[in-house]
């Protein structure tokens, strides 16, 4: 193996190097805030020829995601990526790649949800794609968007479903940070060629998409939840293999300082590096706190969640979307994960950090106080999760 | 005059590469459109269709009526799907993937999957200059629901959504949208008019359309008597009386030269048209007028376009 370089780095531009290195044959986006620095640079790596790809300039998100599925059944490898509102206009389409098990991969440049309309970052979007059928990763920086994009291909490529990496638009998109890019060959080695076994070919005919009658939707249904349920074990072997490959590893759910803890932040994407300093705080002030990172979010990691929280005495979740009338949509899928527990933290939800609001190491800390008093005070059955930083 | 190789019969490929024992209704003037469409795409095509009648009578899991490589996903994308399918080609040859083909891309989709819901797409992929064939099979309203009005009902036709009553007496209120003018106005190489009462044009067109390089448009009147409440066996005779009326006047747009492929000297009155179908019996003597007035200023705009005028 070659010795990576150490670059400063745009996140939309890390992912841009990945789409490359994998050699990607058609894209096809259309441009919406923050994704846009990473379509920009691939339609620039195209005209400067440092890749080969078809990039179809479509006319919206939906036919986005028509033409990388049109691509895919046809055996390209495919790349496509959203924000916010694109990811709504495109949803209809996100559950055919999952449903016709094509290995489309994107990447959601994390976006507040109109109305007021806001391009700043929140998880709004993502959490209306919960049932789409996809893979779905959450990157917390730009080695990560980088390691994850590579990753996805793998990953979609051997189990033939479709993968979305998930980057906090902004703080990730238009951030430079240092990182370590691998050698080309490297990559290349670590995705190799990829046929799908049934492609659109006039040499061998099938059909596609076909129509399905009670008399035999479920069944296609039950195929499909098994078979994404089975994605797990070769998700963890992409992540082994890379681990062993270019030396950083991923879990699917990732802990930070959390031996010994007594109580635990989770959080998901790019947050969870200022959770990391308020963790750090609170142990050098002799507070038990740890911090869980999800970083697989689809398929719902269950087995690793549980055995993260089995010995702490209190659980607190930050969401960055709101399920209105219903509180946290994370938190809500993590107490629904513990609750058949027999022994179980209580979960405090909090929501914060919408429409690119700023989370601070100090609110951290406040949240932690607040779940705190809430337990000692008897309130942790209470559903009813905070908002913070908002000014009343 | 009606030109002569409209009509005659010639050797025509036996083989279906769109299947016999699919589940359209007695009589479907689409379901034939479609069949002899195929006849003229042959083997080398790869088929994308929208929700529609031809996607449900044709593809009942576990059973399919193609024996080329078809493929359905939604109701609004064909022409998205089938630039993600010839890019994909393209590539693929161009990157020594796989060895280089000639494979015709070509996309199906209803009036409304085209001129309604699917016109973004269409547009887009049109104006893109992707190299495939587009085929509208247009039977006039929203069929495969239960005959809802689209914006290519023709004007005065009753439907479920624009019904008749005493308040409404007409149906629909609008007239049609004209989308193989609309394919025009996107300068594509080649756009056509087409019905399959007149079987050889209709695969002549088909085949110009493939030869092109870039986009092609052929929009096909496609009776459809469940709908048009009319007999079965009228579906043929439907779709001449259409065009000798010059309810559809069958042309083609080669570059941007009209040409009209029947050019007809005196049009038949729109009233013998009309008359055989249930979904116009409300009309009075004024609105047949008023379409006949129509349907005349219409076809003579056509044929000043063809240069006849």
């Amino acid at each position: 193996m070659k010795m990576g370089r150490i670059v400063g780095l745009e996140g939309s531009f890390a992912i841009a190097e990945a789409v490359r290195m994998v050699n990607v044959d058609v894209i096809a986006a259309y441009p919406i805030t923050p994704q846009t620095h990473i379509v920009e640079r691939l339609a620039e790596m195209i005209a400067d020829g440092e890749l080969d790809a078809e990039f179809i300039c479509v006319e919206s998100e939906h036919s986005a995601m028509s033409a990388c599925v049109g691509a895919s059944a046809a055996g390209a490898r495919v790349f496509t990526c959203s924000a916010g509102q694109g990811l709504e206009l495109m949803h209809e389409v996100l559950y055919i790649p999952s449903s016709m098990r094509l290995p489309v991969v994107a990447v959601a440049a994390n976006r507040a949800l109109s109305a007021p309309l806001s391009v700043w970052c929140d998880h709004s979007d993502a959490m209306s794609l919960r049932d789409i059928g996809w893979i779905q990763m959450f990157a917390e920086n730009n080695q990560q968007a980088f390691d994850l994009t590579v990753c996805a291909y793998r990953m979609a490529e051997e189990v033939l479903f479709p993968a979305m990496v998930h980057i906090d638009g902004f703080f990730l998109s238009h951030v430079i940070e240092d990182m370590e890019l691998p050698a080309e060959e490297d990559v290349r080695d670590f995705i190799p060629d990829y046929e799908h076994p049934f492609v659109l070919d006039p040499d061998k005919p099938v059909s596609m998409g076909c129509y399905a009658p009670p008399f035999i939707y479920p069944e296609t249904k039950k195929a499909q939840e098994v078979d994404f349920e089975a994605t797990k074990q070769k998700i963890l072997k992409t992540w082994e293999e890379f681990g062993r490959t270019f030396g950083r590893h991923y879990s699917p759910v990732e802990l930070y300082r959390m031996e010994d803890a007594r109580i635990a932040l989770l959080v998901m994407g790019s947050l969870s590096e200022t959770a990391m300093l308020a963790v750090d705080e609170m142990r050098d002030a002799g507070e038990a706190v740890g911090l869980i990172r999800l970083r697989l979010w689809r398929p719902f990691p269950f087995a690793e969640l549980r055995a993260a929280v089995k010995d702490i005495e209190l659980l607190v979740v930050l969401d960055r979307a709101i399920s209105f009338g219903m509180g946290g949509p994370v938190c809500s899928e993590v107490r629904s994960a513990l609750y058949n527990l027999v022994e179980r933290p209580p979960v405090i939800g909090f929501i914060g950090g919408l429409g690119g609001r700023d989370i601070s190491v100090a609110e951290f800390r406040y949240m932690i106080k607040r779940a705190r008093e809430r337990v000692n005070a008897g309130e942790e059955r209470e559903d009813k999760p905070e908002l913070i930083g908002i000014r009343e | 005059m009606i030109e002569e190789n409209l009509l005659i019969p010639r050797e025509v490929t036996t083989e279906e590469n769109f299947a016999p024992g699919h589940r359209a209704c007695i009589g479907c003037g689409e379901a034939l459109a479609v069949r002899l469409v195929c006849k003229a795409l042959g083997k080398n095509v790869i088929i994308v269709t929208a929700t529609g009648c031809i996607e449900i009578i044709s593809s009942l899991l576990p059973q399919t009526s193609w024996r080329v490589p078809w493929i359905h996903t939604l109701f609004e994308n064909v022409a998205a799907v089938v630039s993600g399918i010839e890019s994909a080609y393209k590539a693929r040859i161009r990157k020594g993937k796989i060895p280089q083909r000639d494979i015709k891309f070509v996309g199906f989709a209803g009036d409304g999957g085209t001129s309604d819901i699917g016109i973004q797409a269409l547009s887009g992929a049109m104006e893109r200059g992707h190299d495939f064939l587009y085929v509208c099979f247009d039977n006039e309203a929203y069929m495969n629901t239960g005959i809802q009005r689209s914006s290519s009902t023709p004007y005065g036709a009753w439907t479920t959504t624009a019904p008749v009553g005493e308040k409404r007496p007409v149906g629909q209120m609008t007239w049609k949208k004209n989308m193989p003018e609309i394919a025009v106005a996107h300068r594509i190489p080649y756009v056509a008019t087409a019905c399959p009462s007149y079987p050889f044009d209709l695969m002549d067109k088909v085949r110009r359309g493939l030869d092109m390089a870039g986009p092609a448009y052929i929009h096909v009147f496609s009776p459809c008597p469940t709908g048009w409440r009319c007999r079965p066996d009228m579906t043929v005779e439907l779709g001449r009386l259409a065009v000798e009326t010059g309810v559809f006047p069958l042309y083609e747009v080669v570059n941007g030269e009209y040409h009209l492929s029947i050019d007809l000297p005196e049009l038949r009155p729109v009233r013998e048209y009309l008359k055989h179908q249930g979904r116009f019996r409300h009309l009075s003597d004024e609105v047949i007028e008023e379409i006949q007035a129509r349907v005349e200023a219409d076809y003579k705009r056509l044929r000043e376009k063809a240069g006849l005028e």
